[in-house]
């Protein structure tokens, strides 16, 4: 076996956590059952990749079963990755038939036609997801098995998640590939981002609970507002006002869990606002500044802002919109025309 | 009884009883708060300020998130001639510390403590440098 095969499965099973590897190495299934019951998984980690790497040696292991190793291993940790949304373009609307063999002898075609040196995997799992790990190299150099790209491919669907290696260059032949082998034409990168890969296919997808236009108001003091603290003897003042934002925020975010989002990115392209006896700037130029909100889970803190009493409601559209629009990456410029309010740009 | 802000709403002017003591409860960690409550203590009648007002400070645990200067709230306490109570609703100890000065308060200002009025709270506020 490749000296460099066996560091790289030593690697990717001491990535492990300890209580894990059995099970990931189960999943893998290069090993027998015999041999995954002859390890010792109560010794530190280090001893235990090296026996994983030794009973590999005997089943003369090569890249191609690393690299699915690997990919089972990601797959499981996803969210430690930041996965960007593509989305692709038929130029018509015809149903064609998905044949996976077909899209993997094109994709793994193309690739190889404009680069030699590349390890391309393929993981079917099943909800319809094909998870594709691809190391790069160069003319002259074995493909880096350290920073693989990772497209995760919906086949009903036109969209690609990518998680791009840290070599950014790659990445348009990566996503040509793509569109050669699903048959579509064109690809583009929405502005959309996050460590959540499931979060980002509910936004895609549309698999979040919406919120939809309520022409009834609702007079039920069912299940509308939020439970009373069960001590009678607290007096909430402004109940009605509670009761505005609970109802605003189901409106705006629906009823369900949120989609995890760590941050919303916006790039403000805007004129300066002044006095116009300050006269800040010389040049009529729009200022430009980057706000960035980050948290744990953006969509959340956000839905609690109002009712935490840190904002008013409703919360400006271009928060809330963050979810229909697919977007957490924004361009806002001036609006040319009769009102002088910023308009976010596609 | 419990209000994000004031005035208080006027359709439960009927059922509220005689209010003995106000405690604006200030976030440290957000400057909304405090923006809140000085906006609020301009519906305040000023007979209160002569010991029925308190302001308690929360969040004062995690020094990293602090958003206001304390300086900015012994300046508000001084302004107003009231207490200024910091605490960290966050532990339970200090929850039920607090709750008993506050409540202590409480029994002075509706006068069941024979011989102790508001009032000693605006004395005892006066710092010995003042003088």
């Amino acid at each position: 076996m490749d000296e460099t095969v066996a560091e790289y499965i030593r690697r990717t099973v001491l990535k492990m956590p300890r209580d894990e590897i059995k099970m990931m190495l189960q999943k893998w299934g290069f090993l027998s059952e015999a041999q995954l019951e002859s390890l010792n998984f109560h010794q530190i980690k280090d001893n235990i990749s090296q026996e994983v790497v030794q009973l590999c040696e005997e089943n003369s292991a090569d890249i191609k079963q690393a690299a699915v190793l690997d990919i089972i291993y990601n797959h499981i940790y996803q969210n430690k990755r930041m996965w960007s949304v593509y989305q692709m373009k038929k130029s018509e609307e015809e149903l064609e038939y998905f044949d996976i063999k077909d899209f993997k002898k094109k994709f793994k075609g193309r690739l190889r036609s404009a680069l030699k040196n590349v390890t391309i995997t393929f993981r079917e799992y099943e909800d319809n997801a094909i998870w594709i790990r691809v190391a790069w190299g160069t003319p002259y150099k074995k493909p880096n098995q350290y920073k693989p790209s990772y497209v995760v491919y919906h086949s009903q669907t036109p969209y690609a998640f990518i998680s791009a290696s840290v070599l950014k260059s790659n990445l348009p032949l990566l996503c040509q590939a793509l569109i050669v082998a699903s048959n579509y034409h064109d690809i583009r990168e929405m502005e959309l981002r996050s460590h959540s890969l499931n979060s980002l296919k509910d936004i895609v997808f549309k698999r979040y609970s919406q919120n939809f236009q309520t022409h009834y108001p609702k007079s039920l003091q069912g299940g509308d507002v939020e439970p009373e603290s069960a001590d009678r003897r607290i007096v909430h003042e402004n109940r009605s006002e509670k009761e505005r934002i609970h109802r605003l925020n189901r409106e705006v975010f629906g009823d369900g869990p949120q989609p995890k989002l760590e941050f919303a990115q916006y790039r403000l392209e805007t004129m300066f606002k002044s006095d116009p006896k300050m006269d800040v700037l010389d040049r009529k130029e729009p200022f430009r500044c980057l706000v960035k909100f980050s948290s744990p889970h953006l969509l959340e803190s956000l839905k609690s802002l109002a009712s935490a009493g840190m904002a008013d409601a409703p919360l400006s559209p271009l928060l809330t919109c963050i979810p229909q629009k697919a977007r957490n990456y924004f361009k806002i410029r001036e609006k040319k025309g009769l009102f002088p309010e910023s308009f976010v740009s596609p | 009884h419990l209000a994000t802000s004031l005035p208080l709403p006027s359709e439960r002017d009927h059922l509220r009883p005689r209010i003995d003591l106000i405690v604006f409860m200030i976030d440290i960690k957000s400057k909304y708060s405090l923006k809140n409550v000085e906006a609020s203590l301009t519906y305040v009648d000023a007979s209160f300020f002569l010991g029925k007002v308190c302001f308690l400070v929360t969040g004062v645990g995690r020094v990293s998130a602090c958003s206001i200067e304390t300086s900015a709230i012994c300046k508000l306490g001084e302004a107003y001639c009231s207490p200024v109570l910091f605490c960290e609703l966050e532990l339970e100890g200090i929850q039920v510390t607090t709750a008993q000065r506050l409540l202590r308060m409480l029994q002075i200002c509706a006068g069941h403590i024979p011989g102790v009025s508001a009032l000693s709270f605006v004395s005892l506020m006066r710092n010995s440098d003042d003088d």
